[in-house]
């Protein structure tokens, strides 16, 4: 007779406790997009000189945020894919976590995208003058293709009438983000005045990194939901989850070692190459330790040795993982810029404009601001989705594959 | 016909012709003031070519009257506009030095006006490329494409701006061969400057031409000209 009225006291006390840090976090995750667009509203106001980009580094750390989560984005959706398109029960249990994490970082990254620009007013210009020759006119209509195929997926999976056309769904939004990861990549590839661009690798190498980033932002937002609703994750589908990442993990560190050293194969391009692994200061160091060490090998370490891959060290490898994502992309966009285009090879050059000089950049707050509000609008979306929907994943209680 | 149809009849007459001498004076101020001669024609491809050899080391006199015309600073800080450069290059075999100025080099096939999603950036007629700064949305992508790095992006808010030449905060800019200028029968301002005559501006498309005369008798070249986007600049002596 007194048992019953303590539990239910505690129950109560731990539903307002879950509820107030539910609504703590929301504040916090709104403060974070009220500072991003604090940043923005400046950027508005003097112009971009208040960032650290200039003419020579003209994309910045606004565009490493954006990229991240918008490879994320196509990529998180790997989960669902493997659920819908190849038939295992239990990733397509996770299908509409997947779709909702989508969905969320694709908002966050192009919001940061939009706002980065020197006139974000004009965005309906990109609407209603469309240049068929652009890969970023191409990726408008890419963009906003995939929030409404995740949407009509999401559609299909959580509502029961719908359920028959989910696999269908499954399908186009599969097909779909293996074109939009190809559009992302493209934006580089077709870049042939600039060394570190202009290559047939990127395209496949955006979409496996895809895979990883996206896995590994995964396993972290399945980490927190199972932990908020008390529940645990069957070791056994962490094991295959975390097997998965691993995969992911070399198949980028493959792709990017292909990268490098296609590029050293032709001989106009040692220079970049030099600069990029070994001369260029904060860009081989951020390569080697952040991306390479920190963000492939530890990780692998992690999810690999024996005693290792319970569900701490998987949580530790994912967010390495998307650390070394953030190091890779850094290198990539803002060292890729960086080094000087060879406009006449073989001479020296000298200029007031950085001409044959290795160009400096220096990131300001703001555009940190910018780059984590983004980030806080998707977190903003996943949380209050998860909350309000049901997005945790269900899992049969024995699944044949 | 009555006297009152002929009488309404003069009226209008009178009304008409009143009105034509009261507009037409202003018809032909506006289009005076905007120096529209016609739309720009694709028989003409107007050119440089540059002899690096008259090019003199340390002279900026093209640079100086680009920015004058063109309403910029004249600052060389990394986020100040900069439409022309002189660059001096040293041949890393010979050691030969020589200097040169460097602007867009309206090319044929302007990678700046593929990427760009919101044709912002565009091709003339007459082979000039500019900026429609209506239009740009601040994206940036045209300066990523660029082979030459001659665009800039105006990174603070502008004053005193030269009513020939709108720019605008937020918008990617670049050299327009002095736009203005050319509709009127006038060179850019950079040829006109060089003391040296090193800048020989034309129609590259008119045999008769001095500069296609000159380009057919005289060795010269076009930067990068491995991306096959025949840029209208040509330089000589490089």
């Amino acid at each position: 007779m007194s048992i019953q009225p303590a539990v239910q006291f505690f129950d109560q006390s731990r539903a307002r406790f879950r509820n107030r840090l539910f609504h703590a976090l929301l504040a916090a995750g709104g403060l974070v997009v009220l500072a991003g667009l604090y940043a923005v509203y400046l950027m508005e106001h003097h112009g971009h000189i208040i960032t650290g980009m200039n003419n020579q580094i003209v994309w910045g750390i606004p565009h490493v945020f954006a990229i991240f989560l918008i490879v994320a984005a196509s990529g998180v959706l790997n989960v669902a894919s493997i659920g819908s398109v190849f038939g295992k029960a239990a990733y397509k249990a996770r299908a509409p976590l997947a779709g909702l994490l989508s969905i969320a970082m694709l908002a966050g990254g192009l919001t940061v995208l939009m706002l980065d620009l020197g006139r974000p007013d004009r965005i309906i210009v990109a609407a209603t003058n469309y240049n068929i020759t652009s890969v970023f006119a191409w990726n408008v209509l890419l963009y906003s293709g995939m929030f409404a195929l995740v949407f009509v997926y999401l559609w299909t999976m959580m509502e029961r009438r719908m359920n028959p056309l989910s696999q269908a769904a499954g399908f186009a939004v599969f097909a779909w983000r293996f074109i939009l990861t190809t559009g992302t990549g493209l934006i580089f590839a077709f870049l042939v005045a600039r060394q570190a661009y202009a290559s047939a690798v990127l395209p496949p190498l955006f979409i496996v990194i895809s895979f990883a980033w996206g896995m590994a932002v995964f396993l972290i937002a399945q980490a927190i939901i199972y932990a908020w609703n008390g529940k645990a994750l069957a070791p056994e589908i962490m094991q295959r989850m975390k097997n998965l990442l691993g995969v992911f993990v070399m198949g980028t560190l493959y792709l990017v070692a292909a990268y490098h050293l296609t590029n050293l194969y032709f001989a106009h391009q040692s220079g970049f190459e030099r600069f990029i692994l070994v001369e260029g200061g904060i860009y081989p160091q951020l390569f080697w330790w952040g991306y390479v060490l920190l963000g492939n090998i530890l990780p692998l370490l992690l999810i690999y040795l024996p005693g290792q891959g319970k569900t701490k060290s998987v949580i530790a490898a994912s967010l390495l993982v998307i650390f070394g994502g953030f190091a890779l992309l850094y290198v990539f966009i803002i060292g890729g810029q960086a080094y000087p285009l060879n406009i006449f090879p073989g001479y020296q050059v000298s200029s007031s404009f950085g001409d044959g000089q290795v160009a400096a950049y220096h990131p300001s707050l703001y555009e940190f601001l910018l780059g984590f509000g983004g980030l806080g609008i998707a977190f903003l979306i996943a949380a209050v989705s998860a909350r309000a929907l049901d997005f945790m994943p269900h899992d049969q209680p024995h699944s044949a594959d | 016909m009555s006297d009152i149809d002929s009488a309404r009849r003069g009226f209008l007459k009178t009304t008409l012709g009143a009105a034509a001498i009261a507009i037409a004076p202003g018809l032909l101020l506006f289009e005076a003031a905007h120096g529209k001669s016609g739309p720009a024609s694709s028989k003409v491809r107007w050119g440089m070519l540059i002899d690096t050899s008259r090019c003199k080391t340390g002279c900026n006199d093209c640079v100086a009257a680009c920015n004058k015309e063109n309403g910029l600073s004249g600052g060389t800080g990394a986020t100040d506009s900069q439409w022309i450069r002189k660059i001096e290059i040293k041949d890393i075999g010979s050691g030969r030095e020589l200097s040169l100025p460097m602007m867009c080099q309206h090319c044929e096939h302007p990678p700046c006006v593929e990427v760009c999603p919101t044709t912002a950036s565009f091709k003339r007629a007459d082979g000039i490329v500019l900026v429609d700064k209506h239009r740009c949305i601040g994206c940036r992508y045209c300066m990523m494409a660029c082979p030459y790095k001659a665009r800039s992006f105006v990174h603070e808010p502008l004053h005193d701006q030269n009513p020939d030449v709108p720019r605008g905060k937020g918008t990617v800019e670049s050299c327009t061969f002095c736009v203005h200028r050319v509709d009127q029968g006038m060179q850019p301002a950079c040829a006109e400057a060089c003391p040296n005559q090193a800048i020989l501006f034309g129609d590259l498309n008119d045999a008769n031409s001095e500069i296609a005369r000159k380009v057919r008798s005289v060795a010269s070249v076009q930067l990068r000209a491995d991306l096959r986007l025949n840029p209208g600049i040509r330089y000589q002596g490089l």
